[in-house]
């Protein structure tokens, strides 16, 4: 799935483009084709929110993009170029320079991603030395200033201090700290608050925002949750089953959602000011599995709009409005996807044989 | 919060589980101990749903573990079917256990990994009524939950989807036809799209079943759809009990408005307040005086320190822990404003 997507500002170079990114994985099973053509570009100073469930290789893009994948059974083609640079074909030696210094990366367990063993400290100074050449005082009072710059107080005892000492929420204002410590230009955040109570969720949510305003980074917030970005991205591109099956200006996608399963995800979360009791538009079934993808759309079987087009014809992405681009034969909110579910409504049943729960059916169409 | 006070028990004939008093401490080295759950009170009419919400170690899961008595509370009664589970015999225990049931959070460890889907809906029969897998009631949970049991039945719990072993619990806690359901954390190991196809099928189940459930969580939206009540935990203390739509369209206590400020909403118009909470939840081994919130309360005076609150209603079916409500006589003029906004 390239894209015809068009540079905006010319000689503007993007800090980060992805271009067809493919990422396999050879197991006993087969071929799991985990990333199955991305693209994607990231800006100085910009948020990207890309949104997925389990399974829909989000986290393997990221991987892939931050050249961290295993290289013995992973098949990987396409480019990826920051800033000019293609590093697809850079060796670790090469990329050492990079990790840390210019991309850094947040995982989502900060517990596993911090050394259990290690003072916070150390594990602050450790890059600091490597990539700028601190030491000692000079070191520790950089460090210093970056646990205070993300909120931690007590910041001088807390560099003798154990990753076990310190709360979740700590411990994942520590992997921040760490992750900034050499000013990179990106910051990739894989579901940095899922584990994460709400309350502590917003802190670190707000805290990843300011840094990002004064260091003028490019951020990728890597996320299941729709309400994670919703306020926080200037773009968001939505994956289902390894590839982006729509991609827009946030307000943009909220507002003229395009593509079935955004709209599917997007009504299948409770809301607050919904009553009690109001029954969920659920999506009906699961994600397909990504060995064996057969034909058609991936979605085609989950979806009420799907036709018969959409069992043997894989969509690409198309352009529907400035900077929106969705993968749907019959998109949500266009004439054509109307008719298309209104037949599936009038069946009963939808081209791929699932049936249709009018209530929730009809809830879809109204808000088309 | 919070605080005590049994103010929001209901004097009422359908009451089926009501929990007073309710105490779990877990001892640790040098005389210390964990107050896990304070001194806690609700009660649960016939076909409700009450849901406990609040932040990972405010005690929500110990108090569903504390109602089935495993392990047994350090105080406090918990009264069901007319009889105090807590001073019943590890025998008669076992018995009242069948009419109140379970499910966890992590679908798969839940299960046993190696026995066959049909087996494991079938255990409860098999231990109180001698009867197999072929029994006509696990078909027909089976399917009752959405599992093909052709299909499904003879599968082993890793030949599925998180969604489907979810779905298996389910069946397995509904076989001997019990009248209260505790779901501890049911959706959130799952995927959002699978999330509601189960929080749909829990409100099918329990109008077919005629379930009373306790629904516990820490996701206030997920708590809110489900639940006709929603009990608000801090520290091991209730901070408010009020009906779900109240609750959200009126938050009583400041800790409620904290939560609720905190969803992310999937809205890029949605406004940003900022009544986020700062600070950390305080340990449970040397909880605060007085009031327990008062650590990190924007309205925290000296009083709270000193006393702590008591449970009162402030509006009808409105309970609340706290000096200073936001909503009722005391509440500041600001946020009578605040608590309307939203609808």
């Amino acid at each position: 799935m390239t894209t015809a997507r068009p540079l905006d500002g010319r000689g503007n170079e993007p800090l980060l483009e992805v271009d067809d990114l493919r990422t396999y994985f050879d197991t006993p099973r087969g071929v799991v084709k985990a990333v199955d053509g991305v693209s994607l570009r990231v800006d100085r100073g910009k948020t990207l929110g890309i949104v997925g469930e389990s399974g829909s290789g989000k986290t393997v893009l990221s991987r892939s993009i931050m050249n961290l994948l295993p290289k013995n059974n992973t098949i990987r083609e396409g480019s990826v170029r920051f800033e000019g640079r293609e590093l697809t074909t850079m060796k670790n030696k090469e990329m050492r320079t990079i990790w840390g210094a210019e991309m850094a990366m947040i995982l989502q367990d900060p517990m596993t991603s911090l050394n259990p063993v290690t003072k916070i400290g150390d594990q602050i100074t450790e890059s600091l030395g490597i990539h700028l050449g601190e030491k000692g005082k000079v070191a520790k009072a950089h460090a210093v200033d970056l646990l205070k710059s993300v909120g931690i107080p007590a910041a001088e005892r807390r560099l003798g201090e154990y990753p076990h000492q310190l709360s979740g929420g700590m411990r994942q204002r520590v992997t921040i700290a760490i992750a900034l410590a050499c000013g990179p230009k990106l910051l990739v955040a894989d579901e940095p608050t899922t584990a994460l109570d709400v309350t502590v969720q917003r802190q670190i949510l707000d805290l990843l925002e300011t840094q990002q305003h004064e260091r003028n980074m490019g951020l990728i917030i890597i996320t299941h949750d729709l309400g994670v970005v919703a306020g926080r991205a200037d773009e968001i591109a939505v994956m289902y089953a390894g590839r982006i099956v729509e991609r827009a200006p946030t307000r943009e996608l909220f507002a003229r959602t395009r593509m079935p399963y955004t709209e599917g995800l997007l009504k299948s979360i409770p809301r607050l000011h919904q009553p009690s009791h109001t029954r969920l538009a659920a999506i009906p079934g699961r994600p397909p599995d990504l060995v064996d993808p057969g034909p058609g759309c991936p979605f085609a079987p989950r979806c009420n709009y799907a036709q018969d087009k959409c069992l043997t014809e894989t969509p690409v992405l198309a352009p529907h409005a400035a900077g929106h681009e969705a993968a749907c034969h019959f998109p949500v909110g266009t004439t054509a996807g109307q008719d298309a579910l209104a037949r599936n409504l009038a069946a009963g049943r939808t081209a791929a044989g699932t049936p249709l729960d009018s209530s929730t059916a009809i809830a879809t169409a109204g808000a088309a | 919060m919070a605080g005590s006070g049994t103010a929001h028990l209901r004097d009422q004939d359908d009451i089926v589980l009501r929990v007073e008093g309710l105490v779990v401490e877990f001892p640790l080295e040098r005389g210390q101990k964990v107050h896990a759950v304070s001194g806690i009170s609700f009660d649960i009419a016939k076909g409700e749903t009450l849901g406990l919400v609040g932040e990972s170690g405010c005690g929500k899961s110990t108090t569903g573990r504390a109602i089935m008595q495993a392990p047994r509370p350090t105080s406090g009664e918990v009264l069901f079917d007319g009889k105090d589970l807590s001073s019943l015999s590890a025998d008669e225990l076992r018995r009242s256990r069948t009419k109140l049931q379970m499910i966890y959070q992590d679908p798969i460890s839940s299960l046993n990994p190696r026995r066959r889907v049909k087996d494991i809906v079938a255990e409860g029969l098999s231990i109180w009524e001698g009867k197999g897998s072929d029994d006509p009631r696990v078909e027909e949970l089976l399917a009752a939950v959405g599992l093909d049991p052709d299909r499904a039945g003879g599968r082993r719990p890793h030949e599925l989807s998180g969604g489907q072993c979810q779905r298996v619990s389910i069946a397995r806690s509904l076989i001997m036809r019990p009248e209260v359901l505790i779901c501890d954390e049911p959706v959130s190991a799952l995927d959002v799209s699978v999330q509601a196809q189960i929080l749909n099928l829990l409100e099918d189940l329990k109008a077919e079943y005629n379930l009373t459930m306790v629904f516990i969580a820490h996701d206030l939206a997920v708590v809110k759809n489900i639940s006709d009540r929603v009990a608000v935990m801090y520290l091991g203390k209730i901070c408010e009990v009020a009906p779900s739509d109240t609750l959200y369209a009126h938050p009583a206590h400041p800790y409620t408005a904290a939560l609720l400020a905190s969803i992310p909403e999937p809205d890029p118009e949605a406004k940003h307040t900022d009544a986020g909470l700062t600070g950390e939840l305080p340990s449970p081994v040397n909880p605060p005086s007085g009031c327990r919130f008062r650590t990190r309360c924007p309205r925290a005076a000296e009083r709270c320190e000193l006393e702590e609150p008591q449970m009162r209603e402030v509006a009808t079916g409105q309970f609340v822990a706290c000096h200073f409500p936001l909503v009722g006589e005391q509440a500041p003029e600001g946020n009578r404003e605040l608590a309307t906004a939203p609808a």
